[in-house]
């Protein structure tokens, strides 16, 4: 088992090396071969109006006439064991893990995700949570009574839900529940520990809208995956062997057609933390994907840099703990 | 059906006699596997349905500038005549659509909405298509190397999809577009970020499809007629293309019609956050970002460029779902 989870381990932090790499490429490489000038760069990092010794100070600071591997090599060490930034007027340091300096805001990268961190992960247990709940059990629902009308409702249902933006279901969940209505209060974030009762009231349409989208793609995989371990020859000597119905569903199919959903749960579980960048924008939330779209959008790519990298980190261990947990329930992973 | 099971006169003889029986009794007659599930398609009417629509919105995509034309103004023509100067709305109830203004007026400029939804469909189609094409093009190419070759071959690519599957996708592309110059090979404006998006988003979807293909070749690769063609002298490349390429179409086909709709919902939520196609050009998703502006007095504005989305996407998974269902029989549904 422990040896199981070190390979998995290796393996995590190798591929976050690759994504980390890729990603820096993507923003130091694609410019340099699109022949943009360091100096054109440099302004790029720098805040609105930079005086030309900041350009210079960030040009050193990154070093951007330097090879890329050099480039990437401090990019690494910064991250590693922090670094001191030169904003031309003074100097700051930045602790590890340092993901750069925001010359826009005039703020450490770090400390503008941990900011955010708190509200994304509000949106994104609570909205887990539900889609598990009614996605799972609708699935199974659907596929004990296939062809019903229960279960062609859902399904119609289900597939609508898939296509359906979130933007648009969020906005006029908004427009009716919220203005037009008066039934929730508006989305105001406040922290779960100052008070929790309006923390959640501002956030259940967040969760619900988030949690409709993905709860009818759960239930799709679930029913799907029900279907299939039904037709396996072990559930019908299950059942020859005179177990209750009840017992072959939940101990011997239900378990077995869960597993794959806990992979797919864990690549979405991350993602989402990563930002869910449309439900943040739909419902004016300041999480980590409206602080990444900001960041696109005033050009301010450090902060771009640490977000996705930070996503990245984030699917990255959930997938970690999904194979960890999987090593737990299913042993025939652990040596394969 | 081998002769113990026409002696013994159990049960499980009964299923291939019915079989056989109900054969004969339409005559023996020869079909393709395309003809058959053409039949099975043919049955399912809701797939059809869909079939239906996503022909009319390649029709109207492409007719887009006769059909404004004939029933409505230019996308971009501005109608402030029409639009109360005080509140920014249309004069007139239900975002002022009447036969002349079929969907109404957009708050503000008043340009036609109906036309702004028929050319926007010009965008979500071709770069849902596009985008689809250069996805089945990748995965197919590294699929098929990774379950015909194996190996280490196979180890790297599998690699290489997990790498893909766990990238944050989204918030990629929007760094993406984010960064890239103005100006690149040529292009510029809404046709370089066209192009760019077609390309982020099919080089991103590949793996879907090369997972699908992998498995495919892997386990077409163990069969006899594969075998049969390896002992009669051919070569891997022949071997790729005439054996096992012809046997991979039908689920490439499938998953491919599948991921036109993830695409094309992608291209309009980037539109929506601003980093997709940019004004003027019409696009849905950046629609609904203008409708954001007065959703709270007049959510109509949202639901017109949201239901043509969710139309439009409804419909290619409903053809989808029916495709798979028709070529693959082993599905559930």
């Amino acid at each position: 088992m422990i040896a199981f989870i070190v390979r998995r381990l290796v393996g995590a932090v190798a591929l976050l090396l690759v994504i980390s790499a890729v990603t820096f490429l993507i923003f130091f490489g694609l410019p340099r071969l699109a022949g943009t000038s360091s100096d054109t760069l440099a302004a790029r990092f720098a805040g609105k109006s930079p005086t030309p010794e900041t350009i210079t100070a960030i040009k050193e600071r990154f070093g951007f006439d330097d090879p890329l591997v050099v480039q990437y090599g401090h990019f690494l060490h910064d991250l590693v064991l922090g670094g001191t930034y030169d904003t031309g007027t003074d100097k700051i340091h930045c602790a590890a893990p340092c993901l750069g300096y925001s010359f826009r805001t005039n703020q450490n990268v770090t400390d503008m995700l941990l900011d955010r961190l708190p509200i994304t992960f509000s949106l994104v247990i609570g909205a887990a949570v539900i889609w598990l709940l009614v996605g799972v059990s609708i699935g199974v629902l659907s596929a004990l009574k296939r062809g019903s009308l229960f279960d062609r409702a859902a399904m119609m249902v289900a597939l609508a839900g898939v296509s359906l933006p979130i933007y648009f279901t969020g906005l006029l969940s908004l427009a009716f529940v919220v203005h037009g209505w008066g039934l929730l209060p508006p989305v105001n974030y406040s922290s779960f520990l100052s008070n929790p009762f309006s923390w959640a009231g501002a956030l259940i349409l967040p969760w619900v809208t988030l949690a409709f989208l993905y709860a009818a793609m759960y239930a799709r995989l679930t029913r799907a995956g029900m279907l299939e371990t039904m037709s396996e020859d072990y559930i019908r000597t299950a059942r020859a062997k005179g177990l209750p119905e009840r017992t072959v569903i939940t101990k011997h199919a239900l378990r077995a057609s869960l597993t794959p959903l806990l992979t797919i749960f864990g690549l979405d579980f991350g993602l989402l933390f990563g930002g869910a960048v449309l439900t943040e924008k739909t419902f004016s939330l300041k999480g980590l994907g409206s602080l990444a779209l900001d960041g696109v959008i005033g050009s301010d790519l450090p902060v771009v840099l640490g977000t996705v990298l930070t996503t990245a980190v984030f699917v990255v261990v959930a997938n970690l703990v999904v194979d960890i947990l999987y090593g737990v329930v299913d042993p025939r992973v652990r040596f394969s | 059906m081998t002769a113990p099971m026409e002696v013994s006169g159990s049960e499980a003889e009964a299923q291939p006699e019915a079989v056989l029986a109900g054969v004969e009794a339409n005559k023996i007659q020869g079909r393709s596997l395309g003809q058959i599930a053409w039949l099975r398609l043919k049955r399912d009417k809701v797939a059809l349905g869909g079939g239906v629509v996503v022909v009319l919105l390649i029709l109207m995509a492409i007719f887009a500038p006769w059909i404004t034309k004939l029933l409505g103004h230019p996308p971009n023509e501005f109608h402030q005549d029409l639009i109360d100067p005080t509140l920014g709305g249309p004069l007139k109830p239900w975002g002022g659509a009447n036969g002349d203004y079929l969907f109404g007026l957009e708050p503000g400029n008043g340009r036609d909405l109906f036309s702004r939804i028929v050319y926007g469909a010009r965008v979500s189609l071709l770069v849902g298509f596009l985008a689809t094409l250069v996805s089945v093009l990748i995965g197919t190419i590294f699929g098929v190397m990774a379950g015909y070759f194996g190996g280490w071959v196979d180890w790297i690519i599998a690699r290489l999809m997990d790498v893909f599957l766990a990238f944050p996708l989204l918030m990629f592309a929007i760094a993406i577009v984010g960064v890239l110059p103005d100006k690149l090979a040529g292009l510029e404006g809404n046709g370089l970020r066209m192009a760019i998006l077609i390309f982020i988003i099919g080089f991103f979807g590949w793996p879907y499809i090369g997972r699908i293909v992998r498995g495919q070749t892997i386990s077409l690769r163990e069969r006899e007629f594969v075998d049969a063609a390896r002992s009669l002298g051919a070569r891997s490349p022949y071997i790729l293309f005439r054996e096992l390429l012809p046997n991979l179409v039908a689920p490439i086909l499938v998953y491919a019609t599948l991921l036109i709709p993830t695409n094309i919902l992608f291209e309009a939520s980037l539109s929506f956050l601003g980093v997709g196609i940019s004004p003027p050009t019409p696009a849905w998703g950046s629609m609904l970002t203008d409708a954001i502006r007065t959703y709270q007095i007049a959510p109509y504005f949202v639901v017109i460029p949201g239901l043509a989305i969710f139309v439009t996407v409804m419909a290619f998974n409903l053809f989808g779902d029916g495709l798979r269902d028709a070529l693959d029989p082993r599905s559930n549904r």
